[in-house]
């Protein structure tokens, strides 16, 4: 128990070095996303097929040897990235691939008729596509967030092993001098379970505000 | 720039550690689909405690970041006189790991059978095992496919982790490369891209899989 | 034809789904034999008396038989269900066929109808499928035999659940809305079955159903529940000619108009 009271500036530093990433990485991952989840659907053909190569590169590579990549290998390109800079790119890069999915899904699940009604009214696409798409897909896309959002909390933790100092790696160095296993891994988990009950706390709750005007629950589906 | 050449030479190296990672992925996929099992008859349980403890356990290591867990067991098990080797414990996180979304992915595919199929079951007077059997089983496998498969080429690129412990698979070894040689560059690229690859094709196959299955009766 | 000995006894049965009294202390008595036609609007528990009859409900209170054999026994106030023996009994001489068909996606319409009598009545399979052919045939759907749900229209589909229901040889036949979801040029196909099957004297059945037509054309006996009670209970001619109740003649004329 002393442990973690010696411990603590550690834990906490490596925590809010945890957060910081998430959230920056969340926010670029997250423009990304609507980016590329618009450019798919684009009326024109090159731009969406270079947008469905770009997610479907982003999909397929292991997190951990693009965030690899961009520390070590990217300065051979005259390129030098902060550790934690390599990993918010790369993790933004790689989740907003995975987040165009979700995007693009979103947007397809609003159905065809709002479409069809808004041109009888004589909206032009882009009105159509910001004042009346937009908003249903992005309820739309509040279930899969939650989900997305702890994918995103354990890829911060895939950081460490470029000597990002956030609380796993934090947690390695300490275990590693004081070799107090159990109270300082557990510690770690929970805070990290803790992290990840508040944000789909947040995202329900978004859900439930943003959600109103749907009959039926949004988990019924 | 790109030493072609060098990437070339260490092509051998990577592909042999290709192997264990593909040993480690594999063995962790079948073992997580067996450990689904169990998970998800707990969380159906009758008994209100059992199925709510089980759901908070399957929550809890579903939610918390797999590299922990890894140096969790890794450093912890020794305490307890448990001496396993990196493989071994690496596969056995991922599987548990991994078991836990398995358990949730078969849930929703037990879900996603029309409640009707069990009114007919009974209608009928089959057998709960034989409604199982005959009746639930077979449809609950196509939704399953894509999920775990889905989830195969995750655990798949999340090998390198591994590393930490020393594991020798393909990103230690390109590191090691790396290292020794001063340059990073065509090393981790080469194992990037090869993961790439893998993981596309396994995309692939399994679309395939899930075009296959039950094709006679679905209305593709 | 009919005799006058009740096979099928609900009394004094109340059901509730939450906060919703969906049926109330109802009593119905049917002889063996009859075929009974169910109507009323939505919600007024007309289902949920199949289903109950099926074991695929419970119930509150009171009492439902079918023969000697008690599936829920009770007064107004409370209910004890059978041991699974006797339910398990009871099921076996009911067959049920759905609103939603329910046929088995992923086998042929020969192996949907064949299943439970190899699974649960022990027939070999050239027996069991013999039979199955047999009764495929009576419902117009023998070129149809390897064909997957799938395929088949809705109405060639219910055929093959009516095939798949009377295969187990029950006494009694619950048909709940079978004709509900089918295209209006499709229902003709499976009513023609059912007027088939109201031929054979020792079937008991019981259906569910908003066509009028046919319910005073197939039926012994009409019974109108609203509000989980049953409002009027008469023969065919007089139920849609000379209806007592004034609900009845709303419902009757809600339904004609529309």
């Amino acid at each position: 128990m002393d442990v973690l009271i010696d411990a603590r500036w550690l834990i906490l530093s490596g925590t809010i070095v945890s957060l910081r990433v998430f959230v920056l990485s969340f926010l670029l991952a997250a423009v990304l996303a609507l980016l590329l989840g618009l450019l798919r659907q684009s009326s024109i053909r090159f731009v969406r097929v270079a947008a469905m190569c770009w997610v479907e590169f982003f999909r397929g590579v292991s997190t951990a040897v693009q965030l690899f990549w961009l520390y070590f290998a990217l300065p051979f390109f005259g390129i030098s990235l902060t550790a934690e800079a390599a990993a918010v790119i790369g993790l933004g890069l790689v989740h907003g691939a995975y987040g165009s999915e979700v995007v693009r899904g979103a947007m397809q699940s609003v159905s065809i008729d709002q479409w069809e009604a808004a041109t009888a009214l004589g909206y032009t696409r882009r009105q159509t596509l910001f004042s009346i798409i937009l908003p249903q897909a992005f309820i739309a896309m509040l279930p899969p967030l939650g989900n997305s959002l702890i994918l995103l909390l354990k890829g911060t933790s895939i950081a460490s092993i470029i000597t990002v100092p956030e609380l796993t790696f934090q947690s390695a160095l300490i275990v590693d001098r004081t070799l107090a296993v159990l109270p300082i891994f557990t510690c770690v988990l929970l805070i990290y379970y803790g992290i990840a009950i508040a944000a789909t706390r947040t995202v329900s709750l978004l859900e439930r505000r943003l959600g109103r005007w749907r009959p039926q629950p949004l988990s019924v589906r | 720039m790109f030493d072609f050449a060098f990437a070339l030479s260490i092509l051998p190296q990577l592909a042999v550690a290709t192997v264990t990672t593909l040993v480690v992925t594999i063995s962790s996929f079948f073992l997580a689909l067996l450990i689904g099992v169990p998970l998800l008859l707990l969380r159906r349980s009758g008994w209100h405690s059992v199925s709510r403890t089980t759901a908070g356990i399957i929550d809890f290591i579903r939610c918390t970041p797999i590299l922990v867990q890894l140096y969790f067991l890794y450093f912890a098990m020794p305490e307890f006189g448990i001496r396993l080797s990196p493989i071994a414990t690496g596969i056995l996180v991922f599987s548990v790991h991994y078991g836990c979304y398995m358990s949730e992915v078969y849930r929703a595919g037990l879900e996603s059978v029309p409640r009707g199929q069990w009114d007919v079951c009974v209608a009928l007077s089959l057998s709960r095992s034989e409604t199982y059997r005959s009746v639930v089983l077979p449809q609950m496998i196509y939704p399953i496919i894509p999920a775990a498969g889905n989830y195969l080429v995750h655990m798949f690129k999340e090998t390198p982790l591994l590393a930490s412990i020393s594991v020798v698979e393909m990103m230690f070894v390109s590191a090691e490369i790396g290292a020794d040689r001063f340059r990073y560059l065509e090393p981790i690229t080469l194992c990037g891209l090869l993961f790439l690859l893998m993981s596309i094709a396994a995309a692939g196959l399994i679309r395939t899989a899930e075009f296959l299955y039950g094709r006679r009766w679905r209305r593709v | 034809m009919t005799s006058w000995e009740p096979i099928i006894v609900f009394s004094s049965v109340t059901k509730r789904f939450g906060a919703r009294t969906v049926l109330k202390a109802l009593d119905l008595e049917i002889p063996l034999g009859q075929k009974l036609a169910i109507v009323g609007p939505s919600g007024s528990g007309k289902s949920t008396l199949l289903r109950i009859l099926m074991t695929l409900e419970s119930v509150e209170a009171g009492s439902v038989r079918v023969g000697s054999q008690y599936l829920w026994r009770g007064d107004r106030e409370r209910t004890v269900e059978a041991d699974v023996a006797t339910t398990a009994n009871v099921r076996r001489r009911i067959g049920m066929v759905f609103q939603q068909f329910n046929l088995f996606p992923h086998m042929t319409a020969l192996q949907n109808v064949s299943a439970a009598p190899i699974k649960v009545l022990r027939k070999s399979k050239e027996e069991a499928y013999a039979h199955a052919r047999d009764l495929l045939t009576r419902v117009g759907m023998s070129d149809k035999v390897d064909a997957y749900p799938a395929f088949l229209s809705g109405g060639q589909q219910q055929r093959v659940g009516i095939a798949r229901a009377l295969a187990m040889n029950p006494e009694i036949l619950l048909l709940d809305e079978v004709t509900s979801a089918l295209d209006p040029e499709l229902v003709g196909e499976v009513l023609s079955v059912i007027r088939m099957l109201a031929a054979k004297g020792d079937l008991t059945i019981l259906m569910v159903t908003h066509q009028m037509g046919f319910a005073r054309e197939f039926a012994d006996r009409v019974c109108f529940i609203d509000g989980g009670e049953i409002v009027e209970d008469a023969p065919p001619a007089q139920f849609f000619d000379a209806p007592i109740q004034r609900r009845t003649r709303d419902f009757l004329r809600a339904v004609i108009s529309a």
